[in-house]
């Protein structure tokens, strides 16, 4: 079997999975089934899956509408509608969408919420954008406040009160919604599943230390982490969709592949590269052709961890079913705070024998961009590797300037290059 | 003679550098950037070459012993001629383009004669434009055969009754087409010959190092591109470099201590941080916006009705700077409007402008990693006093005193960058050949 | 006599808020010996600092004096102002007279400086002070309960004295007269707006975020005493307006000036809240841990940085229109504030359901030009009070 049909395969059952989903959420309605919007970092797929509710994704909404070339015409409505053009362009997108009949990514009508979870996890916008969606629509919202990690760690105190919501909030709000009972053993059944899905993106994640790396860590990634950062962790769909991901990488190691790009399997590996912050949907192909031009991998990136950072050893444990849940929000990379930040971008570069950083700065999510430039130098100063700054937005076309991005990725391939070339002269001078 | 050149494609401008096999600069040139860029390399390299053959007469008088004086006076008053004959060449090229637009005019019997009319008045003071201490305001043929047509089109259109708008239209149309059209290649001899035919006596020596000089085999081994316009430059991918590895290597060229480069164009501004060996460690430039760079001056100059040449020196005059936050180009016209009818001076106002740009220069500057000695300027509006001096001042006051370098020749850093790549790869490409060739033998 | 009286009152005002360098804290340090802290906007346990020997300090900025020249490398142009200015300010050595600084959870932006605040000065207290979005006492509640608890204990061991009961009691009470005295104003102002030009009575309130409490109340007390007494300042035909949006990165002082000349008199806006954030005075009875916990649970001013549990967004602006008498609402913003933009849309809705005429623009702390907004602003004036003539017999 070749590799590209194996690589459908994998792509195919994602492809599948969200198409089902949608269809089900599209005859919600009539199957009496209730859904729950909420948000990806601090998701609590599986308690909400323990309830029998379907999770929807606004953030997910609003990207799709992004790729699909849908935002220019939704974030243009919101902004006639009085939203400001400095704000996000998530909610943006999202209202727009609303307020286009609110169709979905495979053309199917979403439902409306039954219940707005507003888990304000690693992003202050998250509490506007419920605001603003529970006057639309005037559904009865829950609010989870999960605490920053201001000092790096997740405190006792943190913990508890997070907890105290789950069990005194959000539980009692999806029983009600749900019209059953919390039953604990079916929300560690699923906790079960999301720990070994867990295990199997994280080695897929990892796999990239490999030279050449299997994968790409950020254009691919974000594919890799569709189905565990949506509406499926803790599903069986998604376990098996990790185990043949897993499968498929595998092979690709043991033949010494690179990864796959819109151009077809990436030749040759010229520059390892980190990248911290998430991409742009509108011009996502062009912007990763730019990077697979260059001979560019991505090896690792943050964004793939802004729905849970499992590779820094989190996983959820049917044992401790409320604490695990809690330490997930907790430990969501928005959440965590700049010096933490920092230390994981210092250490892929380690880990994945990266060349350099590249920074891609959204002007939507202050979240990740506020502090970028700060988080940079660091990483210059204690890797002394070479580091690149780039902006555009998340899925606002106007702010992807192609030109200009492509003009400072090649002057900063360029860079890495001459410093590369430069280096063995400096060692050779040394005493 | 072999050579390896360095051509920067930029927003306004296209330069090039051309080196000789030792590395020496031989000759610069320059021209409008325009929507043909092959044309417009061919014209700087065309340009940079003509420079290469004047040093290469210097030096053969030189050698034959002539005075400085004397033989830096035969070769302005060659140069001159020489640009002279350039100049007429072109306007040949402009009157026939002129002549065949004219005759598609809906009332071509009007227009046809005066067009060229203007043409033979343009034709008649040719020689007056380059007279010896002639004032000329450009050296690109667009601008001066420009300014002069409008200007007597302008006066015979009212003569004659014509629409002047029709007249200015032909040009724009014709200047276009001129300028896109490939020139014939390098004519050296040909212009050389008829300048040396409008001098009153040629001395001989200077005869005989012109023909030697046309008569060198210019034989390119390396040209390496870069600027804004790069990704369309008529070259290989691997002969590109980014032209903020240019400045930075054409800085340090330039000024073997820099460790800090600023560059200000008119659509972009940079920071970049060399290394001993000019070597790019880190680079900021400006985001999407023209606000703080070269253009933003443009702007206000409109604004004032005045040269962009003439900010500078009036902002120089100033006594009581006026604060400016906003950089933005789209607020700068209604913030300057408003600040004149709040009754602030001209001066006062550019000289908080300038400060304005230099503070977001300064911006990108901490971002790249700030200020260390020894500081380059480069760009064109480091020719600008004004801002030199606000940005001599903010570097001080924060970063500490320090050398700060402004070549006269700064607008020609990222093409010799580009021609040092260009350099080095040449070098490069000999080099197993040159280890072949001992045992070849 | 008493018209010079303001004057010299609001010129202290102004000298303590163009202190950039903190003068006074410094003087304050050498004369008492506690710990100066700095908080950003909006709000910050003053009463606990206080209990503890600390001055707490506000940090609103570097304003419009300030001259960015280092504060630009950490931030994207797309990011509001006050955060530049102020590591501006602190990389320029204006801030080493502070102990520390707390950064209050108002946004991404504070939250994130804190982050660089650690990353950049990491021997300095980097205080991220988390306040809960769930208003349940049990929780919530509990949660406020232990974030002090660690933050007193911070203070401690960065040499500030430990927290005693009678001392927070004390401090309660202290702050609950100064707020008492700045609500008085508030008030003064609504009914006589012409009595209490907003430019003075915001002077008033920075003055109030680097003096010590009971030197603030002796100038609340002058500047009331003086401005009763001050029979000059007559009625004008200015329009009534409340001003929104205003929380966080200040205006500069000419803004302020510039809407009441257009012919606006602002009978409430939501300038500098950490004077005023608790509506009503804390309970000194019982455990004054609680008491403060209670009142930032209960007693807290609405705020697009807090969650909204019922539902009734814009209410509360609503509320303060009718209280005030206010006849247009200004949408007063700094560019790219997401609480303020964001929280927008729905304050208009509310605002416009209440049939109150509104306007919005946008600023930064160093504006420099004001003619745009002075010009709509005007507009604005004019057009209501032709409206209320229209309306009248």
């Amino acid at each position: 079997m070749t590799i590209a049909a194996r690589k459908d395969r994998s792509q195919e059952r994602q492809k599948q999975m969200i198409a089902e989903h949608f269809q089900r959420l599209g005859r919600a309605r009539e199957s009496g089934e209730k859904c729950v919007y909420t948000f990806v970092p601090g998701n609590l797929t599986e308690l909400l899956r323990a309830f029998d509710l379907l999770p929807v994704l606004p953030e997910i909404n609003a990207l799709q509408s992004g790729m699909r070339g849908k935002s220019r015409e939704y974030i243009g409505l919101a902004e006639k509608l009085g939203h400001s053009e400095d704000v996000c362009t998530y909610v943006k997108c999202d209202i727009g969408m609303l307020k286009s009949g609110n169709i979905g990514p495979t053309g199917e009508r979403l439902p409306d919420p039954d219940l707005l979870l507003l888990s304000y996890t690693g992003c202050f916008t998250f509490l506007k954008w419920f605001e603003l969606l529970r006057q639309e629509y005037r559904a009865p919202t829950v609010m989870l406040h999960v605490p920053y990690q201001a000092d790096g760690q997740i405190t006792p105190s943190q913990r508890e009160y997070v907890v105290a919501q789950l069990k005194h909030k959000v539980i009692p709000a999806l029983e009600r919604v749900s019209g059953k009972k919390f039953d604990i053993d079916k929300l560690r059944e699923q906790l079960r599943r999301s720990a070994q899905a867990e295990d199997d993106l994280v080695w897929v994640l990892q796999s990239a230390r490999h030279r050449p790396s299997p994968i790409d860590a950020y254009f691919g990634g974000v594919y890799y982490i569709g189905p565990i950062f949506s509406a499926f962790r803790g599903t069986q769909e998604a376990l098996e969709y990790y185990r043949e991901l897993r499968e498929e990488v595998a092979e690709r190691i043991a033949l010494g592949l690179g990864p796959v790009t819109p151009d077809g399997p990436l030749e040759r590996e010229k520059f390892r590269v980190v990248v911290e912050g998430p991409p742009n949907w509108t011009s996502f192909r062009e912007f990763w052709k730019m990077f697979a031009d260059e001979g560019a991998v991505v090896v690792a990136s943050t964004y793939t961890k802004v729905g849970g950072t499992y590779d820094l050893g989190f996983r959820h444990d049917p044992d401790r079913p409320l604490e695990s849940l809690a330490d997930y929000c907790l430990g969501c990379y928005t959440n965590l705070n700049l010096p933490t930040r920092v230390d994981v971008l210092c250490q892929y570069m380690d880990e994945y024998s990266a060349d350099g950083l590249l920074v891609h700065s959204v002007k939507s999510c202050n979240s990740f961009s506020a502090g970028q430039l700060a988080m940079l130098n660091e990483v210059e100063r204690r890797t002394g590797k070479p580091v690149g700054f780039l902006e555009s937005d998340l899925v606002d076309p106007r702010y992807f300037s192609a030109a200009n991005i492509k003009n400072r990725l090649e002057s900063y391939f360029q860079m890495v290059a001459q410093k590369r070339a430069a280096a063995p002269r400096t060692e050779a001078s040394a005493p | 003679m072999k050579y390896s050149v360095g051509i920067d494609l930029g927003s306004t401008t296209t330069k090039a550098v051309v080196l000789n096999e030792q590395c020496a600069v031989l000759g610069r040139g320059i021209t409008n950037s325009r929507s043909n860029y092959q044309v417009a390399c061919e014209v700087a390299l065309g340009e940079a070459l003509n420079r290469a053959r004047l040093g290469m007469i210097e030096r053969e008088l030189a050698d034959a012993g002539v005075d400085v004086t004397l033989r830096q006076a035969w070769l302005a008053d060659f140069d001159r001629r020489f640009r002279e004959q350039q100049y007429r060449a072109q306007l040949e090229r402009l009157a026939q383009t002129l002549e065949r637009h004219a005759r598609d005019e809906r009332d071509s019997e009007l227009v046809r004669p005066l067009v060229a009319d203007v043409v033979e008045r343009m034709r008649t003071e040719t020689c007056a434009l380059f007279a010896e201490g002639a004032n000329r305001k450009s050296d690109f043929f667009r601008d001066l055969a420009g300014s002069r047509y409008l200007a007597l089109a302008e006066g015979l259109a009212d003569e004659r009754g014509a629409r002047f708008d029709r007249v200015a239209g032909l040009f724009d149309k014709s200047i276009l087409e001129v300028e896109n059209a490939a020139e014939d290649s390098e004519r050296f001899a040909v212009f050389a010959k008829a300048a040396l035919a409008g001098m009153e006596a040629v001395p001989s020596e200077l005869r005989a190092a012109l023909e030697r000089a046309a008569a060198v085999v210019m034989e390119q081994a390396c040209c390496v591109g870069t600027g804004y316009g790069r990704a369309t430059l008529p070259f290989p991918k691997e002969w590109i470099r980014s032209e903020i590895l240019c400045h930075g290597l054409g800085a340090h060229a330039m000024f073997p201590g820099t460790r800090t480069v600023l560059d200000i164009g008119g659509q972009d501004t940079k920071a970049i941080q060399v290394d001993e060996q000019g070597i790019v460690t880190s680079f900021q430039m400006n985001d999407r916006c023209a606000a703080g760079c070269g253009r933003y001056l443009g702007y206000i100059a409109d604004e004032m009705s005045l040269g962009l040449h003439e900010l500078g020196p009036l902002a120089c005059k100033s006594r009581r700077q006026v604060k400016i936050n906003s950089t933005c180009t789209v607020f700068a016209g209604a913030e300057l409007r408003e600040r004149l009818s709040l009754g602030d001076k001209r001066e006062d106002i550019l000289a908080g402008l300038h400060r304005a740009i230099i503070l977001r220069a300064m911006s990108l500057l901490a971002r790249s990693g700030g200020v260390r000695p020894e500081f380059t300027f480069t760009g064109g509006v480091a020719r600008n006093a004004a801002a030199v001096e606000a940005l001599k001042k903010l570097i001080f006051e924060h970063y500490g005193e320090m050398q700060l370098n402004i070549s006269a020749d700064s607008i020609y850093t990222g093409a010799l960058g580009a021609a040092l790549f260009a350099h080095r790869e040449a070098q490069r490409a000999q080099a197993p050949s040159r280890l072949a060739e001992p045992a070849r033998g | 006599m008493s018209a010079s009286r303001v004057q010299g009152i609001v010129e202290r005002a102004e000298d303590l808020c163009r202190d950039l360098r903190l003068e006074s804290v410094r003087r304050w340090k050498e004369q008492n010996g506690g710990l100066a802290i700095g908080f950003m906007p909006i709000w910050a346990p003053r009463e606990l600092l206080r209990a503890q020997g600390c001055l707490p300090v506000g940090i609103m900025g570097g304003g419009e004096d300030v001259e960015i020249i280092k504060g630009d490398a950490f931030y994207q142009s797309y990011i509001c102002h006050l955060p530049r200015s102020t590591i501006e300010l602190a990389l320029g050595g204006s801030l080493d007279v502070l102990d520390g600084m707390i950064f209050p959870a108002i946004c991404d932006v504070i939250r994130n400086l804190s982050g660089i605040w650690k990353l950049r000065f990491p021997e300095r207290l980097a205080y991220y002070f988390d306040s809960p979005q769930d208003f349940d006492p049990q929780i919530g509640g509990a949660f406020l309960r232990r974030e002090l608890e660690e933050f007193s204990h911070a203070l401690v061991q960065r040499g500030a004295r430990p927290l005693e009961t009678e001392a927070l009691r004390e401090s309660l009470a202290a702050y609950n007269a100064n707020r008492a005295r700045v609500q008085a104003l508030y008030q003064l102002r609504r009914d006589e707006p012409w009595k209490v030009p907003t430019w003075e009575l915001y002077l008033l309130q920075r003055a109030g975020l680097v003096a010590p409490v009971e030197e603030h109340d002796r100038m609340l007390d002058e500047y009331l005493a003086a401005i009763r007494a001050d029979e000059s300042r007559r009625p004008l035909d200015q329009a009534r307006v409340v001003l929104t949006g205003s929380f966080c990165e200040q205006p500069p002082l000419g803004l302020i000036k510039t809407l009441e000349r257009a012919g606006c008199y602002i009978v409430d806006d939501d300038f500098i809240q950490v004077g005023r954030w608790f509506k009503n005075p804390a309970s000194l009875d019982g455990d004054p841990l609680d008491n403060l916990v209670n009142a930032f649970l209960r007693d807290s001013l609405e705020s697009p940085t807090r969650y909204e549990e019922q539902g009734n967004k814009g209410e509360e602006l609503v509320r303060r229109v009718a209280d005030s008498r206010a006849e247009g609402v200004l949408f007063c913003t700094p560019s790219f504030c997401d609480p303020a933009l964001l929280d927008q849309p729905m304050a208009v809705r509310a605002i416009e359901a209440s049939g109150t005429p509104w306007t919005a623009f946008k600023y930064a702390e160093n504006n420099g030009q004001f003619q745009v907004i002075r010009e709509q602003a005007g507009t604005f004036a004019d057009s209501i009070k032709l409206f209320s003539e229209a309306l009248s017999p």
